[in-house]
């Protein structure tokens, strides 16, 4: 078989290359310019909460332990109003098979690549997706590749994904190590094509209705441990999978604890630019994804993405680089535990919450993901500090993206900062705009797009005027 | 100095996926300089020497071609140099 193998050519065969790579039609959930058929798409899946826990509990996923910060609550206390420092409890999710909540994700579809009798999954990430899939492909006795961007033009590897890539070979998974560039999906389609595995995407149902299950624990847990439900649960955000899983295992039970999304802030560098790769430390959970992928969830490498955060999101909170390491370290001295990057971006923006609620009020961090070395935050400042980036106390406030991280001298400078919800939803209108212009869209595009964003009808028709 | 590696030994290939001006359209400038490139990690096939096209075969069995760069590749990412701005943060139960 000689297919064109040409950027142009793969990208033109993109359809069907999805459609034979993970058996789902996406044609029939449309219903309009922008609609579709969410919540039936989500259904056809056909996996029960019941199922999914069934699932995940044959391949060591799932039932984290959920814990109390106890010392961090009452240093929190002590920089705050009087009455003021909420509970701040963590679902210690390092504990599923790969070290990350990401082990859920990967279940449900190694488990439906294996039925449907696929030799192979494959899976584009450089983030604890990879190593969740090719944990949960071992344990499927699947064979898995693991495409990855790792290296800029002077091959020097990111550690964190460095780390993550071993991880993957630890796993017995192919690991393909490719140069920065979003051709990494070019990659992937044409590993799809001449391998004929499963797409292991991140945004298929599957791969939310995997973290339905954590939503659902939080609930429960929190509710055994203090009698009554979260107030808010904080989730580190980047793709929106993560939240929106969440979310929907949440509402499912019966909760409705504010959706907090919190992301490190990397506002000024440019995710596919090979200078600014190495230029910043971290790999994920941060503004580069998290904006992106919420003012457009249908920008990914499926045609319709299960991931949809601002459906579910009610506030979103940036966090800067030094204060994540600040609040990593605390983690470490004050609780006992050394957890990685990823999770740790929520409990800086709970410690920056925590200080505005009452102290009856609780707030979860719902995820943790394990740490070593590459992903350790000493390996992060110590090759930022070899790429030149100024490293130093002060107020975080004061780093520069890309030039200097600031770690904060005390608590009192955790502070985090909103991001303005209102602007998010504009900046999906202007997209959906771009889409398909508003005056085309139909009854089910506005139902749909208001959904989308968590408003309603009439918040969208004052939108679209000042839109146009 | 080039000595011969035996083939079944653990080696890195390199390949040029795309050349520059291959390149997807929407790649900034920086990046549009430099090609695409892909490395991954395999047993040599049959015997060669560095810098000669190989064939290697992945920990999947999957056959792959390019040019053999690295032999018995390791990793030694670590905890990096001690960065001391941290050693004090929390000391004492103090935040």
């Amino acid at each position: 078989m000689n297919m064109d193998t040409s950027y142009q050519a793969v990208m033109a065969r993109k359809n069907e290359i999805m459609k034979s790579s993970m058996g789902i039609d996406y044609d029939i959930y449309r219903q309009g310019e922008i609609a579709f058929d969410y919540e039936r798409m989500m259904n056809d899946c056909g996996f029960s909460l019941e199922d999914i826990i069934r699932i995940q509990a044959e391949t060591k996923v799932g039932n984290t332990p959920l814990f109390e910060l106890r010392n961090l609550t009452e240093a929190v206390r002590k920089i705050s109003a009087p009455g003021k420092g909420a509970r701040i409890f963590l679902k210690d999710e390092a504990a599923n098979a790969s070290g990350s909540f990401k082990a859920r994700r990967a279940s449900i579809s190694a488990y439906v690549a294996a039925q449907k009798g696929y030799k192979g999954v494959i899976a584009a990430t450089s983030g604890n997706y990879g190593a969740a899939v090719a944990s949960q492909a071992a344990q499927r006795n699947l064979k898995c590749i693991i495409v990855q961007e790792v290296f800029d033009s002077k091959g020097i590897g990111q550690p964190e994904i460095v780390e993550k890539g071993r991880k993957c070979e630890a796993f017995g998974a192919e690991v393909i190590k490719l140069s920065v560039g979003p051709e990494l999906f070019y990659y992937l389609l044409l590993t799809l094509e001449e391998t004929g595995f499963f797409n292991a995407s991140l945004y298929t149902p599957f791969g939310i209705k995997g973290v339905e299950s954590l939503g659902n624990e939080i609930a429960l847990q929190v509710r055994a441990m203090t009698g009554k439900d979260p107030d808010a649960v904080v989730v580190t955000h980047a793709g929106g999978g993560n939240l929106t899983g969440t979310a929907r295992g949440l509402i499912g039970a019966g909760c409705n604890a504010k959706i907090v999304a919190c992301s490190v802030d990397l506002s000024g560098l440019h995710m596919a630019s090979d200078n600014d790769f190495n230029r910043k430390s971290f790999t994920t959970g941060h503004t580069g994804f998290g904006v992106p992928f919420a003012t457009w969830p249908d920008r990914v490498d499926v045609p319709r993405n299960a991931a949809r955060s601002l459906r579910y999101m009610d506030d979103y909170v940036l966090v800067k680089q030094g204060e994540v390491f600040y609040i990593t370290e605390l983690l470490a001295k004050m609780e006992g535990i050394e957890r990685g990057p990823a999770g740790n971006t929520s409990v800086t923006g709970a410690v920056a919450l925590a200080r505005e609620m009452d102290q009856d009020q609780i707030i979860v961090v719902q995820e943790t993901e394990y740490t070593g070395a590459g992903k350790h935050h000493n390996s992060q400042l110590a090759f930022a500090r070899n790429m030149g980036i100024e490293v130093r106390r002060g107020n975080p406030e004061e780093g520069v993206n890309g030039k200097s991280i600031v770690i904060p001298e005390n608590l009192s400078q955790v502070k985090g900062m909103q991001q303005n919800m209102e602007k998010l939803r504009q900046s999906y209108l202007r997209n959906a705009a771009k889409h398909c212009p508003p005056e085309r869209w139909s009854d089910t595009d506005r139902h749909f797009i208001a959904a989308d964003v968590k408003k309603d009808l009439q918040w969208l028709e004052r939108q679209i005027e000042t839109l146009s | 100095m080039n000595a011969e590696v035996k083939a079944g030994t653990w080696v890195e290939i390199e390949k040029m996926i795309l050349s520059s001006d291959q390149r997807a359209p929407q790649v900034p400038e920086d990046t549009r300089k430099t090609p695409y490139i892909m490395r991954v990690a395999g047993f040599l096939t049959s015997d060669a020497k560095i810098g000669d096209e190989v064939k290697i075969k992945t920990l999947i069995g999957r056959e792959l071609n390019g040019t053999l760069k690295v032999v018995r590749p390791h990793y030694e990412h670590s905890f990096g140099e001690t960065v001391e701005e941290l050693l004090n943060i929390g000391l004492g139960g103090k935040a």
